[in-house]
């Protein structure tokens, strides 16, 4: 029998647009790109140059203070472009891909004949490492640690997010491999986490040589930060692994095929799009595709990732190496005439202020629009709502924005992400930029430690 | 609303960068986001906002005050009638009530806002909506007959020297609609106590305008043997500040800002069990009046439920805890009553019992916060 554990914080926001369950096909990208920016915290060193060409798998760059960590072409193609930004930073590596993908060969392994170093060694050179992060900092994980425990949250509870039960449908045994490689990465418990408010796949409640638990509850109970917190919180020099299901399917993939396939499942959801479906692509491919004669007219915003935590992109862009959700919402740019007095029936807040509290179960249609500007700090006990964390939120806040190193440890900065944060900026009256802040606060906290 | 649209527009160029008028776009921004929520989108985080911000949260304590403000300005036109024994009727009451309460609200938010103006203008920040709470607050806790350069000056006193010296809005340490009632109440003792100023007309006739408190603190006449019932002061038909005397009104307040989220219940609801128990405490021993007048009266009469409701849940003062709230709820509740049945010559303690924990405050967060970091601390070993 699995251990449970509820949640009774938390705020699901209805919103219209989720993905019908479906498979939609779509013509293949033109373009893929890679982009050294997904990665928190990396300096990228390049290993090709404009003009070569590569399969998938082939190295494109590494990290420049850890030769080892790899990151591949996810296709076969040709290098077109290197676009830089200020001070020659890498931006992108534009990869015009073949028609029939080519795929490096790297060695094939069953989980009980292979060490934990020589995974990690296959990992590391097919560039399927990135996939493991590491808490504190959401940063890649450092593969000469020993992290403590391992995490998979097999579900998201932010809205209009993929479902991975669908997404992952049939998959049993696939899932089961990646596991198997993944158990022997740490001395600790490798832990699967799943939906308590739902019943989840066979994929994920008959996974074996995890420890399953189930969590119920509203958004954040999918955040995997959340589940560490109350499974097994982080301590000042604590090391925890997380990976999403979709990265234990490509894990599978390289042992058992021998091949850098990181093809997968994402959800096109948003109320500005006219069939939000599920479309099977490959991670750094352009999305213009996907959105092609499926969007509404109009000033839209395309993200990248979920509607809480995505990266702003625009119709030429690119699903990001962790994303498997793209979201398009309106942009919502107008002014609204005396709108702080007016009854707002359809207005969604988590608080009781406007009168679409009548109809709590409707589900709401909401744009970027930030619905007031910036001011200081003055009601108290919002963020606390929806962090379901023994954590004083607008404590630590205040700390990070004062860079008080040792106030933020002392209040639990090694726990916390952006994305367990994404809540309370949601709700936030005064409109401060928690993400920011928090965000801003573990860099700092990571370059003073290292 | 394109009209008015259109003239802020023409009128933009002037305030914006390199406009005549630049050093006044604080001014200009006020009056534009007044009228047209801002067409700001996210630049970061969260692509989503809610739809709540500082003026909405504002608009509804105010609009959770109209009850307390309608029978305010009832019983302002009831109070004289009956002061002058003259018959009436309920519209007469109110539009009497309405002539005497419209110049103190007029002078409070005509006074606060400039100053609020001059601040933001001088510092070049946005200006803040909490006056729009403490312009309203301000004259419903005054008494009807205070004179209005008194009030003006008493609202200088509470923006300048309660708010703007700490760094405004956020960031002040004590209450300021309260802050400027305390500044009268120890600068202008006699028109801020007594029996003349409570009610209008008062000490004509011999009529005695004074207040169940301070009839209970002159220590003539135990509760019993009062002019008023339980229902007066339930109901509020007696004399006091504009807006507290009626209990009824001031729970409808509450309930709105319960129900909203905008107030904290556990602020109110510990409030009132503090000063409960310990009116109950001080029944026991009950050597003055004050001391012997039933407990659940104490929270009836003076300005202890509006201070409860209104007063200390001022988020920016009060305690920012869960935890914390309910220890800072229970002391003001204690204190006011202490304050009440020990000192005679400051029967309203409610007042300063809520600027006494609003200074406290920061130090009851501290120790909640501080059990915490102990906890984590503790994980470790």
């Amino acid at each position: 029998m699995s251990k449970e554990i509820r949640l009774k914080k938390g705020l699901n926001i209805n919103l219209l647009g989720e993905a019908d369950k479906v498979y939609a096909s779509v013509k293949p990208s033109e373009r893929y790109v890679v982009k050294p920016t997904d990665f928190h915290g990396l300096t990228p060193k390049l290993a090709v140059k404009v003009g070569e060409k590569v399969k998938a798998g082939s190295t494109l760059f590494f990290n420049k203070y850890n030769d080892k960590v790899n990151f591949c072409s996810p296709v076969s193609g040709e290098v077109i472009d290197i676009v830089r930004g200020a001070k020659r930073k890498i931006l992108e590596l534009v990869l015009k891909p073949d028609a029939v993908i080519e795929y490096e060969k790297f060695a094939t392994a069953s989980a009980k004949s292979i060490s934990r170093e020589q995974i990690i060694d296959s990992m590391l050179k097919a560039g399927i490492w990135p996939f493991v992060r590491q808490k504190p900092y959401d940063i890649i994980a450092n593969p000469t640690d020993m992290p403590k425990a391992i995490f998979i949250s097999a579900f998201n509870s932010a809205p209009l997010t993929i479902d991975n039960d669908f997404a992952l449908y049939g998959m049993d045994e696939l899932f089961q491999k990646g596991l198997d490689y993944i158990v022997k990465l740490t001395n600790g418990k490798t832990h699967l986490n799943i939906d308590g408010n739902t019943n989840p796949s066979t994929v994920f409640t008959g996974a074996k040589g995890v420890e399953i638990t189930k969590i119920s509850g509203a958004h954040p109970a999918g955040n995997v930060g959340v589940q560490i917190h109350h499974i097994n919180p982080i301590n000042k020099g604590d090391i925890v692994w997380y990976l999403q299901p979709q990265d234990v399917i490509a894990i599978a993939r390289l042992f058992t095929e021998g091949k850098y396939d990181v093809s997968r499942i994402v959800a096109l959801s948003g109320s500005q799009v006219k069939k939000p479906k599920y479309y099977r692509t490959i991670a750094g491919a352009k999305i213009a595709n996907l959105l092609l004669d499926n969007i509404n007219e109009g000033d839209n915003r395309i993200i990248s990732g979920d509607i809480l935590t995505g990266k702003h992109i625009d119709v030429n862009g690119t699903l990001g190496f962790y994303d498997t959700t793209i979201t398009v919402i309106e942009e919502g740019r107008e002014q609204e005439f005396l709108g702080w007095i007016l009854p707002g029936l359809h207005k969604f807040s988590s608080s009781k202020t406007f009168l679409s509290w009548l109809t709590p179960s409707k589900k709401y249609s909401l744009n970027a629009n930030m619905h007031g500007e910036e001011r200081a700090y003055v009601m108290t006990g919002e963020y606390e709502k929806v962090l379901p964390m023994d954590i004083f939120p607008a404590h630590l806040i205040k700390a990070c924005m004062i860079e008080d190193i040792e106030l933020m440890e002392n209040l639990g900065i090694y726990e916390v992400s952006p994305e367990d944060f994404a809540l309370c900026e949601f709700v936030c009256t005064s409109k401060i930029e928690v993400q920011t802040i928090i965000r801003n606060a573990l860099e700092l906290v990571r370059k003073e430690n290292s | 609303m394109k009209l008015v649209k259109n003239i802020l527009e023409s009128v933009k160029p002037l305030f914006i960068k390199g406009g005549k008028l630049e050093k006044m776009y604080p001014a200009y921004d006020a009056f534009e986001t007044f009228l047209f929520v801002p067409d700001h989108t996210t630049k970061s985080g969260s692509h989503i906002r809610d739809a709540v911000d500082l003026k909405r949260t504002m608009a509804f304590v105010v609009l959770s005050l109209i009850p307390c403000i309608i029978f305010g300005m009832w019983n302002i036109g009831d109070q004289y009638y009956s002061a002058i024994s003259a018959e009436t009727n309920f519209l007469n009451n109110l539009i009497f009530g309405f002539w005497k309460f419209l110049p103190l609200l007029v002078v409070s938010y005509a006074v606060g806002l400039s100053v609020e103006f001059a601040f933001a203008i001088s510092r070049g920040h946005s200006v803040n909506e909490g006056y729009l709470v403490t312009g309203m607050l301000i004259p419903l806790i005054m008494p009807v007959d205070v004179p209005l350069w008194m009030l003006a000056v008493s609202v200088v006193f509470a923006v300048v020297i309660g708010k703007e010296v700490f760094g405004g809005t956020g960031m002040n340490i004590l209450n300021p609609a309260l802050t400027a009632r305390a500044f009268l109440f120890f600068a202008y003792p006699s028109y801020m106590s007594g029996d003349k100023v409570w009610v209008h007309g008062a000490g004509t006739d011999g009529y005695s305008g004074e207040t169940i408190l301070g009839a209970l603190a002159s220590n003539t006449s135990s509760w019993d043997n009062l002019k008023w019932s339980f229902n007066d002061a339930l109901i509020g038909y007696i004399p006091g500040s504009v807006g507290e005397t009626s209990f009824i009104a001031i729970i409808i307040g509450a309930l709105i800002l319960i129900f909203s989220g905008v107030g904290s219940w556990r602020i109110i609801l510990s409030t009132f069990l503090g000063g409960y128990l310990t009116a109950l405490l001080f029944n026991l021993w009950g050597v003055n009046f004050l001391m012997s007048t039933p407990a659940h009266i104490h929270l009836l009469i003076g300005g202890f439920a509006f201070g409860a409701v209104f007063m200390s849940t001022d988020p920016v003062s009060g305690s920012q805890t869960n935890k914390g709230k309910i220890i800072y709820g229970l002391l003001i509740g204690f204190f006011a009553i202490v304050i009440r049945v020990f000192n005679p010559a400051y029967p309203e303690g409610m007042m300063l019992a809520i600027l006494l924990m609003n200074v406290f405050a920061p130090l009851i967060d501290h120790y909640i916060v501080d059990a915490s970091i102990k906890k984590r601390l503790q994980r470790i070993n």
